[in-house]
């Protein structure tokens, strides 16, 4: 049996499987299909200081090997979740990543601060890389100074790990984890979704309501891995990987490019029980590689000359 | 609680170049589904078309000694899933992951519940009919479709007693028409102490009519809704509908919330898609 913990900032995760925000609603959804606290982590669904309705139906649209989504950050808000879902999130000792959005670098804050002042929270996801609304955000996350303000004042309201969110939709995403580095992020974690669209030939209208989406899935499982292995090479700190992650191969294979930790979005969507399976896997696969610890296998890629 | 089973094709009974009828080996799930809950189907293995598709469980499968071995889905092929599921061959395995959400109320005696379906929306009433017999629930099914074909199993409903009102748009089956002609009419004769609880399931611009007719006549009205579904568990947030509640309007997930509403409280202007 290998090791399989995970340490960011001052949090150590069981194992390196953690489900993707936006992707395991805030985690209670699943409880009642298997237990939870037996994930690495759980990032929980977005959330800003207030509710959210977030774009008209059709959201999603499936692509080859992935779907467009276009939720638009439909939540509950801050308030409502520390009343309504950290409560059974803490009772079945799940540990709970919050993803936190905001329009402003107040709200980032802000949100921040009702989370820390609340048993249960473990860490702090800064979204800052939602394709899919257009105030916040992605405005923040495609400008190295905006990463910089956004992690800075978060950093300076909390001592819970900080884990900017960042954006495939940016020419040098290594640039943009450096950034969050120097900030005083405890971690980072990519990709989110690509921005893209889908138009149904018939009707010439794009099959999505909000019209662009962010790619997930299989399919753009190549570039996050070419990403992570980027940010590994100009980064210290913890990169959680995700894109397209469906398999243990796949896990596996983002460990190496440079991940300390994978998230699983998509892949959950379809096989909701998956998590058990995933978590032997990369212990069987350590054990066969005779590797003591998933700490030893991060960033291990071989050069082929 | 939803399991997700590795079930195998155990027959696919063609009833059209459109509709068939899969049965599959997931009598845990079977075992466990209450009526109008649904159940998520990998259509094929691997990652194309990678996300599974929501269906109604339409029949519980019994072997002889009346042992439960599994469910069937009631499929129209419009699209690549359902075109896989149309072509599936015996043996083939078809991942099963449920019962999923809400599932109908039957009424009880003295009300009588009257049945609403059109096209493939004679789903999840099957389920519905059966528990409903096991009550003692007088029941009617007015049953709708374009032509003769699109109409199947209504020799089932009649073996269970209930009065069958069947309507095709080309006449070529029952009366020529919608199936809200005869269901309009139905309950403007109705005697306002019968007590009658309406079930719907179609394309939404009938159970929409459907909702306006039970509003109009004062008789409480479910709809089971299909949108867009990435999951079926409540993580991804795409089937969201548009529901009355104090305070306003909200999206609440149908996967979870639903698919079972009561009409009242659906916002029907905000509603898309539906088979």
């Amino acid at each position: 049996m290998a090791d399989l913990t995970v340490r960011i900032g001052s949090l150590t995760l069981k194992n390196p499987v953690i489900a993707a925000s936006g992707c395991f609603g805030y985690g209670v959804e699943y409880a009642k299909a298997l237990d939870i606290s037996t994930l690495g982590g759980i990032a929980v669904k977005g959330l800003f200081l207030n509710e959210r309705d977030g774009h008209a139906p059709p959201r999603i649209v499936e692509t080859p090997a992935g779907m467009l989504n276009a939720i638009g950050l439909q939540g509950i808000g801050v308030h409502r979740f520390v009343a309504e879902k950290l409560p059974e999130l803490r009772a079945r000792g799940a540990t709970t990543i919050v993803n936190v959005c905001g329009t402003t670098i107040d709200e980032y804050c802000e949100v921040t601060r009702v989370l820390s002042d609340h048993e249960g929270v473990h860490a702090i996801e800064l979204n800052i890389s939602c394709p899919n609304i257009k105030e916040g955000g992605i405005q923040f996350g495609c400008s190295l100074g905006g990463t910089h303000d956004v992690v800075s004042a978060v950093r300076k309201v909390t001592s819970l790990p900080i884990i900017p969110k960042l954006t495939p939709n940016v020419t040098d995403p290594a640039s943009f984890a450096r950034a969050s580095e120097e900030a005083g992020a405890d971690a980072i974690s990519l990709v989110n979704t690509f921005l893209a669209m889908a138009i149904d030939i018939e009707t010439r209208q794009p099959k999505l309501t909000n019209g662009m989406g962010g790619l997930s899935g299989p399919a753009i499982r190549p570039i996050a891995i070419r990403m992570v292995y980027e940010c590994r090479q100009v980064v210290k700190i913890p990169i959680i990987g995700m894109g397209g992650i469906a398999s243990v191969t796949d896990a596996i294979e983002f460990i190496i490019a440079g991940a300390n930790a994978v998230q699983i979005g998509t892949a959950n969507f379809v096989e909701p029980l998956l998590w058990q399976g995933m978590i032997d896997g990369i212990n069987r696969y350590l054990d066969r590689h005779q590797f003591a610890g998933v700490a030893d296998l991060v960033g291990q890629v071989k050069s082929r000359k | 609680m939803p399991v997700d089973v590795p079930a195998v094709v155990l027959a696919n009974t063609r009833l059209s170049p459109d509709y068939n009828v899969l049965s599959l080996g997931a009598p845990e799930v079977a075992r466990a589904a209450a009526p109008g809950q649904f159940v998520m189907v990998k259509t094929a293995p691997g990652l194309d078309p990678l996300l599974r598709r929501p269906f109604s469980i339409f029949e519980i499968l019994r072997d002889d000694h009346g042992e439960i071995r599994g469910l069937s889905l009631l499929n129209k092929r419009v699209g690549v899933g359902t075109s896989l599921l149309y072509d599936a061959q015996p043996g083939d395995p078809i991942s099963c992951l449920g019962p999923l959400g809400r599932p109908f109320v039957p009424v009880d005696p003295p009300a009588h519940a009257w049945m609403v379906a059109g096209g493939v929306g004679l789903a999840p009433f099957v389920t519905l009919a059966e528990a409903l017999k096991a009550r003692g629930t007088s029941m009617t099914l007015f049953y709708g479709g374009r032509s003769a074909a699109d109409l199947y199993h209504a020799e089932f409903f009649e073996r269970l007693g209930a009065r069958l009102m069947v309507t095709t748009e080309d006449g070529s089956r029952g009366t020529q028409g919608r199936v809200t002609g005869p269901l309009a009419r139905a309950l403007a004769t109705l005697s306002a102490d019968t007590a009658v609880t309406l079930y719907a399931c179609g394309p939404t611009p009938m159970m929409r009519a459907v909702a306006d007719l039970g509003q109009a006549h004062g008789r409480t009205t479910f709809v089971s809704l299909e949108p867009v579904m990435g999951c079926g568990m409540g993580g991804c947030y795409s089937c969201v509908v548009r529901v009355q509640r104090p305070g306003g309007t909200h999206l609440v997930r149908s996967c979870i919330e639903g698919p079972v509403f009561d009409a009242s409280c659906l916002v029907w202007d905000a509603l898309v898609g539906g088979h």
